[in-house]
């Protein structure tokens, strides 16, 4: 059972606060992998909001083709991040760990966000194919102010291989899950949080529909739904399928992953909508078990439960900085000084939403809507 | 002279030939002629012997004949009444004095061919060996990782969807204030019913008793009603009876349309006094058990009631004809006919085609994935069950279910299709006793409901018929159980309360097996179509063929 820690601030803040709070929950990770996803990015990457950031892990020869294949599809380099490494027993150094910033391609520059959005996409799986058999080159993400940084080992000992203690690395938005390995085998690919377009997921749980709703995603015609080393990835792609391409709102995420019974739709104002998507997203449903975090575009983030609430998480913090955690640990290394009688637990039905801003939380109730 | 082959036998068959040999046990039978009076073929007969007694008494051999008069049951050896193996006899003797015993070695089929006749008969393929069903295991348990669910406490949704599922990009919904609207007109929404996802198969009335159709449709009608499970049953092709037509248990009910067109004037003349639409149409275009043949009620079976339902004089043959004769491509007659019957009932019904399993399965479905009001493919594998048939199209023509519906299913899922189209499957669906394990790899398999027949003659009738050509005497009209028969003095045995009792039974079981299978899987609120990560085989070919793991 892999533990997740997302926080979300009006202020710019380390992802060691994320690491840290993984550190509370570590009973929950073995540390067969950690995922970051910074989103809303400080420091010194507060001036490039605008140009989409490549992150990913290359080798000597996956960099040249990295640069090259760049370069010759117009991309400008604006900047370059690489963490400074610290050798770490037990952490097998890659050759290069980046995030670089680019400059979209000169017949870019006047196109619509879905359009560069598009091209971003095509781009970064492009690169995935490149270095996949050799795995010379690994991206995790190619869009405007994401950075994301993944690799093998124990969350703690993995900031410190990375420097992020010491690091100038900031953002308002930052994820991070410390993997439990279950039934897949380690691979970079299968480390949460997953992203595509401005969306992010990271849940805790096995999926048990997994096969069913990977075959519906990879049926849709759309290239970016592929990959599913773990079968986690799909929360990320239902949520980005909802919102992005059949433009329902955030909440209808939880309507489609745990549908109402009919009884219990017939509450609901929006009864007629619930039927028909029932039927027609009958094959995304989830049996769990699995709490699921993520954040669409905008940055709203959230929290939500399989139908039975069979995984553990909490929400808590003050106005201007909540935490998303598995545990009330991993909420009180974050936000100390919070109420902890106004921590919220989602069950079956919640959906926590937190607006960007992190100004306040609320509790969407799905059998009131 | 007379010849030799007259005096000693040569011409007639021996016991050895026949499927079934009587076994009869002189020093247990009482003479009371229950076993004789109740066989269906008249495979026995009361004889009288003449007993030759030779014996002697006192030191030297003086042997003293005598002859006495016996009266003993003897097995006839007229291949046209021969044991068909039913066990009538042994049911009604009052002293297990008499049984019929398999006899593997005969040469039954050498014979069954008297006058350049056929052999023909109901019942299912004659193969006793373990179907692919039945080699499915349900292997991805939900262990530490992912706790297992309990079936006894978690809350279970065993349902499934009968209809055209719009695709999410196709609904009329737009996003208002944070909710999703229905833009009402915009777009053509086809029925969809959410039903059980084991469905009792189509048998009509007049293939059926009267008792046992009666039987099988209080049962399906308690289960909806006391016991909230969706259950269907299909009509079969010849109507339903005009009262029910009018009832408001219409509902639970699909009709059949098939080559013969029977029953549904009488159906179309119900229309106008429907208080509720049927739950479905299904067209039926082939049958599993007898692929490319037509149907026949025989004229003894077309009584006063079948006649009045399918609107046909009384004691004539009623031949549905192999194919529909009035189609001739699936592009544009099929079409037609799925919106026909789709526009008599204002499109409020799923209407869908059913074929038999063959290797042309996937054309068919291709076509209707691009007919906007086709509801469903239901297809029929080869160990469908059938009231009457050439027993070499139930033996040799067909395909096995397992492979079809993996194949349409897998070709939906590369058009994106596989929630538009349900595929129900049917044909040797429990042919072992394992209804809920069958129906569960099918759904894995990629099939969105399954279909009984054969079986649920089994269990909730006590069919006597099996996979080793057992009674199989559907056709005749002489059914030793009551089930395929219009002769009343036949069927006056069947009770139908006591096959409601059990379709209740079998199906309450099932549902509670199905939970047992998905709950340690870890599925409960939808069904677990084409989750095939779920399933293994232990035969590398076939793992290979269905794309499912191997596991031994």
């Amino acid at each position: 059972m892999c533990r997740l820690a997302a926080i979300t601030s009006s202020e710019y803040f380390s992802p060691m606060e994320n690491v840290l709070a993984l550190e509370t929950m570590k009973e929950g990770h073995d540390g067969s992998g950690m995922g970051i996803i910074l989103k809303d990015l400080g420091g010194e990457f507060e001036e490039f909001k605008e140009f989409p950031v490549l992150s990913g892990i290359c080798s000597e020869s996956g960099l040249e083709t990295v640069d090259k294949y760049m370069a010759d599809h117009g991309f400008q380099i604006k900047h370059v991040w690489s963490p400074s490494i610290t050798e770490v027993r037990g952490i097998h150094k890659r050759d290069y760990y980046f995030a670089k910033v680019y400059q979209y391609p000169e017949s870019y520059l006047d196109k619509t966000i879905p359009e560069k959005e598009d091209l971003l996409m095509r781009t970064r799986l492009a690169l995935r194919k490149m270095g996949e058999s050799d795995e010379s080159i690994i991206v995790f993400s190619f869009y405007p102010d994401i950075l994301s940084i993944k690799e093998v080992g124990d969350p703690l000992q993995l900031s410190e291989f990375f420097g992020l203690d010491n690091s100038s690395l900031k953002a308002k938005i930052i994820f991070a899950q410390g993997r439990q390995n279950t039934n897949y085998a380690i691979n970079l690919y299968a480390c949460h949080p997953f992203f595509i377009q401005g969306y992010a997921s990271m849940t805790n749980g096995e999926n048990t529909a997994f096969v069913p709703i990977r075959e519906y995603l990879m049926s849709r015609g759309f290239p970016g739904y592929i990959g599913y080393n773990s079968d986690s990835e799909v929360f990320t792609h239902i949520l980005h399928y909802l919102n992005r391409h059949l433009g329902y709102p955030l909440t209808y995420f939880k309507d489609v992953i745990t549908p109402l019974k009919a009884s219990e739709i017939g509450m609901r104002d929006d009864r007629e909508a619930l039927n028909l998507i029932k039927k027609s997203l009958r094959m995304l449903c989830i049996d769990g078990p699995n709490c699921v975090i993520g954040f669409n575009p905008d940055g709203t983030c959230f929290m939500v439960q399989d139908s039975k609430k069979l995984r553990p998480g909490a929400v808590g913090g003050l106005k201007g900085k909540y935490a998303l955690m598995s545990e009330e640990c991993g909420i009180d290394r974050v936000v100390p000084k919070r109420d902890r009688s106004k921590d919220i637990f989602p069950m079956k039905y919640d959906m926590v939403i937190i607006p960007p801003g992190a100004e306040e939380v609320r509790v969407w109730n799905q059998l009131q809507g | 002279m007379e010849p030799a082959s007259r005096l000693d036998h040569n011409h007639q068959l021996s016991l050895r030939e026949l499927p079934y040999i009587i076994r009869w046990r002189d020093d247990r039978c009482k003479r009371c002629g229950k076993c004789t009076a109740i066989c269906p073929v008249k495979a026995i007969e009361p004889t009288v012997k003449i007993l030759r007694n030779v014996t002697s008494e006192g030191p030297v051999p003086t042997p003293v004949t005598s002859r006495k008069v016996v009266y003993v049951v003897e097995q006839v050896l007229d291949i046209n009444r021969y044991c068909t193996g039913c066990g009538s006899c042994t049911l009604v003797c009052p002293n297990e004095a008499i049984e019929p015993e398999l006899n593997p070695q005969n040469k039954f089929l050498h014979f069954k061919n008297k006058g350049g006749d056929a052999y023909k008969r109901g019942g299912r393929r004659n193969d006793p060996s373990v179907s692919t069903l039945d080699k499915l295991k349900f292997t991805r348990i939900s262990m530490l990782t992912d706790p297992a669910l309990d079936a006894g406490r978690h809350e279970f949704r065993i349902r499934t969807l009968l209809g055209r599922n719009l695709p999410p990009e196709h609904l009329p919904l737009e996003a208002e204030g944070g909710k999703l609207v229905v833009k009402k007109d915009e777009i053509f929404i086809p029925p969809v019913r959410e039903i059980y996802p084991i469905m009792i198969g189509s048998m009509s009335v007049g293939a059926l008793s009267p008792p046992m159709w009666e039987g099988l449709a209080m049962g399906i009608t308690y289960l909806n009603e006391a016991e909230g499970m969706p259950v269907v049953m299909c009509s079969g092709e010849g109507g339903m009876p005009p009262r029910l037509l009018k009832s408001r248990f219409l509902k639970y009910f699909i009709l059949q349309i098939a080559s013969g067109y029977f029953g549904w004037d009488e159906i179309i003349h119900a229309l106008p006094h429907m208080v509720e639409d049927p739950c479905a149409i299904e067209i039926k275009y082939g049958q599993g058990a007898k692929p490319g043949d037509g149907g026949l009620l025989m004229s003894y079976k077309v009584l006063k009631l079948i006649a009045e339902i399918r609107g046909v004089p009384k004691f004539v043959d009623l031949a549905s004809p192999p194919t529909h004769q009035t189609k001739y491509s699936i592009e544009e007659a099929v079409a037609k006919m799925i919106q026909s019957m789709s526009m008599a009932w204002g499109f409020r019904v799923p209407v869908y085609p059913k074929i038999s399993g063959t290797k042309t399965a996937r054309a068919v479905l291709n076509n209707l994935a691009r007919n906007p009001y086709a509801a469903a493919l239901s297809i029929d594998g080869e160990d469908g069950g059938t009231g009457a048939a050439y027993n070499v199209s139930m033996d040799k023509m067909g395909h096995p279910i397992a492979t079809n519906i993996r194949d349409c299913y897998l070709d939906l899922v590369c058009q994106g299709k596989q929630n538009e189209l349900p595929l129900i499957a049917a044909g040797g669906i429990g042919k072992k006793g394992n209804l809920a394990a069958n129906a569960a790899a099918l759904i894995m398999l990629g099939a969105s409901a399954v279909s009984i027949g054969k079986y649920i003659m089994q269990a909730a009738a006590d069919c006597f018929g099996d996979e080793y050509n057992r009674c199989n005497l559907c056709n005749t009209g002489r059914c030793p159980r009551g089930i395929t028969t219009q002769d009343p003095k036949l069927y006056r045995r069947l009770d139908p309360d006591r096959v409601a009792e059990r379709v209740i039974d079998v199906f309450k079981t099932a549902d509670t097996e199905l939970r047992k299978i998905f709950a340690p899987m870890g599925r409960s609120t939808e069904l677990p179509i084409g989750m095939s990560d779920g399933l293994s085989i232990e035969d590398k070919a076939m793992a290979e063929r269905l794309q499912i793991d191997y596991a031994c």
